[in-house]
């Protein structure tokens, strides 16, 4: 994957075609969103803040793919096990029946050794199977998804005794299908908020992705994350020139690990249940969608691009059920269209990527 | 029976040590472990048995399928969600033209193996220009498939009222069930019983012929130039083999193989799935093959048969082990670790020979 980077233009004058062909995807996906906005008739202020919602929702754990990418493991479907992390660090804080932001703070605090140690464990699978991360990530995140459920539905209970109803399920044996996370509900996005009409947008949220996009912005300008780009280029060039190449990929799935556990953090404080067996399954074919969509490539992503795909294909999300409702009579086809655009992106993206890297 | 059992077991541990260790031995263990505990449990061995051998040939083809490309060098082949939307479309036809019997059944293998085959054909064109990412491609490819098909199922113009929804409306069932049609044609065929066990003589007899057939098709010219292809396509190439058309050829008969394979899985299991049902059986196939001790760019006729056995033999016994012990339905996540668990480990072997692109 190392050398598979995407030389810079020499040409810097502004050509259209260029940039058409350059960002053919967002371009795309700018026009299927229009159509189906215009298909699914909803009213433009309830659009926009289900768009603002969405947004203070998933940027995080879309962000959370950028520094792998930029350290040439491509996309990170291995987020799925930092969702993971921060599920379990929820359950802890519901069985421990706290409220609000300690709930939060405790959670984090839960999840973060948790989330470190999933990142390492990825990072050294990862070092194993240098040039097929990729697959490597999906094959895993399906793994641990079944070590999940062996936990959730017989360790807990089984081996590890809780007694709490709100949690278990009835026998006494495993975690019921959604756990309420009411004490967390909203606890970051209602902090401050502010409110138009329909429209609320929920301030704190979104200065904590702020606060994520600058200091991404200056961790990319140290000397880790000049190592981070050094790797991404050429793992040999790095290493002769004296970078840990194997702990720079590790510390940056460690990292990608960390932040998309702070990701489905926010994304469940805002939903305020937690799906014990579902939540986090999708987490990382959504998210690498999101950013494909965005225009970012596999050894290519910028934040603005990680903030643009999730506009669009969260936007995408809310208007195909009514669009296809519409359009064709039946709101399951729309149902079944965005589940094939989501794979159908991520398929086009890595076969281009496969197909670019090949003529090198 | 138990001896039967007993001897096979350490055969295979002597084998499994010495050929690729590790995987193979933790699963022998754990499934000798299993057999003892549901003989102490007094489980009905018998059944157990007739399930394993019943399922060994329901998901035999399916694994099968695996073999020309993994052989050729594409590796696992994980956009069998192809060739598995073939077959579900060849058997909804025999359905609504209302076909019964052995004609139901011989009209949808003579479609599903053109059908299959024909979009393994693209699809090969496809993954031959992008040697080195067949599998994450793949597996992302075949998920698109099975959603597209899923808008196909949903508005596809299917008159028969065995498939559609009785209250109308358009679109097919998600489980069409196949009773009066060809359910378990294959596993009723000459079949019959000994001490209690079930043999379906049927479905193991096709199953055979179709890995006889591949045993012998590896062994003739075109195989050998597969498997060289696969082994070093460098090579391959100076020595004057099309690599292209060979990778072609995998990819067909790959896809023409999975198109049959859902076929007998459904006669077997009475009820045509659709919609998302063949999303991850493409994961389940490539786990039983590496099980049975292929890696990812070789792979037997021995690893399908070892390996299909040992998956299944693994989940039939694992179910009502477990069921009686943590009573908990534990059988699809312990299928989802070990077909994953294998598939990670064989990812993480270096591979051997080149990686000629």
């Amino acid at each position: 994957m190392s050398d598979m980077k995407e030389t810079p233009t020499i040409k810097e004058d502004f050509d259209l075609q260029k940039q058409l062909k350059n960002n053919a995807v967002p371009i795309m996906f700018v026009i299927i969103c229009s159509i189906g906005c215009y298909y699914a008739r909803l009213p433009w202020p309830f659009l926009i803040n289900e768009i603002i919602t969405r947004m203070a929702r998933n940027s995080f754990l879309v962000i959370s793919l950028i520094i792998p990418i930029i350290a040439g493991m491509g996309l990170n479907f291995g987020i799925v096990l930092g969702a993971m992390a921060a599920q379990f660090a929820l359950i802890a804080v519901v069985l421990f029946e706290l409220q609000g932001v300690a709930a939060l703070l405790v959670t984090i605090i839960l999840m973060l050794p948790m989330a470190i140690f999933f990142g390492w464990m990825t990072g050294a699978l990862f070092n194993m199977t240098r040039g097929k991360e990729m697959i490597t990530g999906i094959i895993l995140s399906f793994f641990a998804n079944g070590v999940y459920q062996l936990i959730c539905l017989w360790v807990l209970g089984a081996i590890i005794p809780i007694k709490n109803p709100a949690v278990m399920l009835p026998s006494g044996v495993g975690l019921r299908n959604t756990i309420n996370l009411k004490p967390l509900h909203y606890v970051l996005d209602r902090m401050f908020e502010l409110q138009y009409g329909m429209i609320r947008i929920p301030v704190v949220t979104f200065l904590v992705i702020l606060l994520l996009c600058v200091g991404m912005h200056f961790l990319l300008k140290t000397k880790l994350g000049q190592d981070f780009r050094a790797v991404g280029q050429s793992q040999h060039i790095a290493g002769v020139s004296g970078i840990n190449v194997d702990k720079t990929r590790i510390i940056a799935i460690v990292l990608s690990t960390i932040l998309a556990a702070m990701g489905q953090v926010i994304f469940l404080q805002n939903l305020g249940i937690l799906t014990t067996y579902g939540s986090h399954v999708q987490v990382g074919t959504f998210a690498v969608a999101a950013i494909l969509v965005g225009g970012a490539s596999v050894s290519k992503a910028t934040i603005p691009q990680a903030l643009l795909g999730t506009l669009l294909f969260h936007t995408l999300f809310i208007v195909s059920p009514l669009a296809g409702k519409n359009l064709l009579g039946s709101p399951q086809v729309g149902e079944f269209f965005r589940v094939f655009i989501a794979y159908g992106v991520i398929g086009v993206a890595l076969a281009l990527h496969a197909w670019k890297g090949r003529g090198k | 029976m138990a001896e039967c059992e007993k001897i096979t077991v350490q055969e295979r541990l002597k084998d499994a040590a010495k050929s690729l260790g590790i995987p193979r031995l933790i699963i022998f263990g754990f499934l000798a472990l299993l057999f003892v505990a549901a003989l102490f449990l007094k489980l009905d061995i018998a059944s157990l048995f007739s399930n394993v051998l019943t399922r060994l040939g329901m998901n035999g083809i399916l694994v099968l399928a695996m073999v020309p490309t993994m052989q050729v060098g594409m590796g696992p082949n994980f956009g069998l969600p192809l060739g598995i939307t073939c077959g579900l479309v060849a058997a909804t036809l025999a359905i609504e033209l209302n076909l019964v019997g052995w004609t139901a059944f011989v009209f949808a293998l003579g479609v599903a193996i053109p059908l299959g085959g024909l979009a393994g054909y693209a699809y090969g064109l496809l993954l031959n220009k992008l040697k080195g990412e067949e599998m994450t491609v793949g597996t992302y490819f075949g998920f698109s498939i099975v959603s597209l098909m899923s808008i196909f199922w949903a508005m596809a113009p299917y008159k028969s009222p065995e498939m559609i929804w009785p209250y109308g409306g358009s679109g097919l069932r998600v489980t069409i069930s196949l009773a009066g049609r060809y359910d378990k044609i294959l596993d009723k065929f000459m079949s019959f019983s000994i001490g209690g066990i079930v043999i379906p003589t049927g479905l193991l007899l096709f199953f055979a012929l179709c890995c006889f057939l591949m045993w012998v098709f590896m062994r003739t010219r075109t195989g050998i130039a597969m498997t060289v292809v696969g082994n070093n396509a460098r090579f391959a190439e100076s020595i004057g083999l099309n690599v292209n058309k060979n990778r072609l050829l995998g990819s067909t008969i790959s896809g023409a193989l999975g198109a049959v394979g859902i076929i007998i899985y459904s006669q077997s299991y009475g009820f045509l799935q659709l919609y998302q049902a063949p999303l991850f059986m493409a994961f389940f196939a490539v786990g039983s093959i590496l099980i049975g001790g292929a890696s990812i760019n070789h792979a037997l006729i021995r690893h399908v048969v070892i390996g299909t056995f040992l998956f299944q033999a693994l989940l039939v016994t694992s179910l009502p082990v477990a069921n009686l012990l943590v009573s908990e339905n534990l059988s699809e996540v312990i299928r989802i670790i070990i077909s994953n668990g294998i598939i990670l480990y064989a990812l993480s072997r270096k591979e051997q020979g080149g990686e000629a692109k």
